[in-house]
């Protein structure tokens, strides 16, 4: 059975620096629906051990009101990810991100480990979740059979400063270089039926270029977004936010489709529209996710 | 935990503290400099001594300098700087005497 959080809602995911404790000890008050606790490339080398301390104890004892803990543990190639993923389940981590994913062989190294640090510290073995970062072109190549290679495994997301380095363009603001990667990730995502997640937009003295990125990466079919302010949360929770006129409609095609069912009839118009058995998945996933978050009050 | 040298912890920004461990002949010398002393400075204390106790430290200098931190930040810097100044090298039993 499939873990009752793995489709839970993620439209923002707040990286936060473990080195900082000003950072980790509230973020819950800006309402990201994650928060990504990083362990990684936020941290500098000499304050990795001090990183963990801070992320342990504050996964022990603070309370994030029901936002999710990712932890994002450092990279396969270094000698810290083990104690990285040990430190972070046994503090009671909700998921664990493996930055520069490459290959499905690399998810299950990590999975394995998570398993052994279940066991250790007694938590549900299965209770941790997984999300890939892919930060290459042969990451974003193999993208499909990353998110074929555990049930764990929730979702992808693109980072796109090692992407584009990989590619070896810059980040040029419009998404150009970002545009196949994407199409490709979404596509292998909706395949194995797991989340997909966009890269970062850093230029925080934009906000109109952020909210045209999260208008295209919502019209590609993207579940959410990494964010590194709290200013960018309220911008893309209400892109996300289906609007009343798309869930009345939503909730019109979904009551239609089970009536017209029930009396043997395929294919009516709702609205002057033509409607069939395809848009009811669509209909339901716009009340799910106005319901998920908190601006459906119907019955359905 | 025996002290072997002394080390660091921490910083002075806001909601961190530094802590500052160092060999000592006998028993623990907390010494403590906090923002909010007057209102928390019996918890800071409380709390580091169990965590020194946790970690069988037996006989250390340790200095405080808080800038609001709470009580897993203090723990954990304490942690961290006794685990530097050890010398320590094993795997952490998160959960066991880091708890």
């Amino acid at each position: 059975m499939s873990h009752p959080d793995k489709y839970r809602l993620r439209r923002t995911m707040m990286f936060l620096n473990c080195q900082k404790p000003s950072l980790i000890k509230d973020p819950y008050v800006y309402k990201p629906d994650s928060i990504m606790l990083d362990l990684e490339d936020a941290v500098a080398e000499r304050e990795k051990d001090a990183a963990r301390y801070s992320l342990y104890h504050a996964l022990q004892e603070i309370d994030y009101r029901g936002v999710e803990r990712v932890v994002r543990i450092n990279g396969l190639d270094t000698d810290l990810w083990r104690e990285d993923v040990r430190c972070a389940v046994a503090g009671g981590c909700d998921s664990i991100r493996i930055p520069k994913t490459e290959t499905a062989d690399d998810v299950r190294t990590v999975e394995y480990a998570i398993a052994e640090a279940e066991r250790e510290f007694r938590r549900p073995v299965g209770s941790v979740l997984i999300m890939a970062a892919l930060e290459s072109a042969r990451g974003v190549i193999n993208a499909m059979s990353i998110c074929d290679s555990s049930e764990r495994l929730f979702g992808i997301a693109l980072s796109g400063g090692d992407f584009s380095r990989d590619l070896q363009v810059p980040i040029s603001g419009t998404g150009v270089e970002f545009m196949g990667a994407r199409q490709h990730m979404i596509i292998a995502a909706r395949a194995a039926k797991v989340q997909c997640f966009d890269t970062v937009w850093t230029n925080l003295d934009d906000m109109e270029g952020f909210r045209k990125e999260v208008e295209t990466i919502h019209a590609m079919g993207f579940d959410g977004k990494s964010i590194v302010n709290p200013r960018q949360i309220p911008v893309v929770h209400e892109i996300y936010t289906p609007k009343q006129k798309d869930i009345v409609y939503a909730e019109k095609v979904v009551r239609e489709i089970e009536d017209k069912r029930a009396k043997g009839i395929g294919v009516f118009t709702v609205d002057g529209k033509m409607i069939d058995i395809a848009f009811y998945d669509g209909a339901k996933r716009t009340i799910a996710l106005a319901k998920a978050s908190g601006v459906y009050k119907g019955d359905l | 935990m025996k002290i072997s040298k002394l080390a660091v912890a921490g910083t002075l920004e806001s909601s961190d503290c530094m802590v500052t461990i160092e060999p000592a002949k006998k028993g623990i010398d907390l010494e403590l400099d906090s923002v909010v002393i007057r209102q928390y400075g019996r918890r800071i204390r409380e709390v580091a001594m169990e965590t020194l106790d946790r970690l069988e430290v037996k006989n250390a200098r340790v200095t405080i300098v808080d800038k609001g931190a709470l009580d897993c930040t203090i723990k954990a810097r304490i942690e961290c700087a006794a685990a530097r100044a050890s010398e320590f090298e094993g795997r952490v039993s998160w959960g066991g005497t880091i708890r």
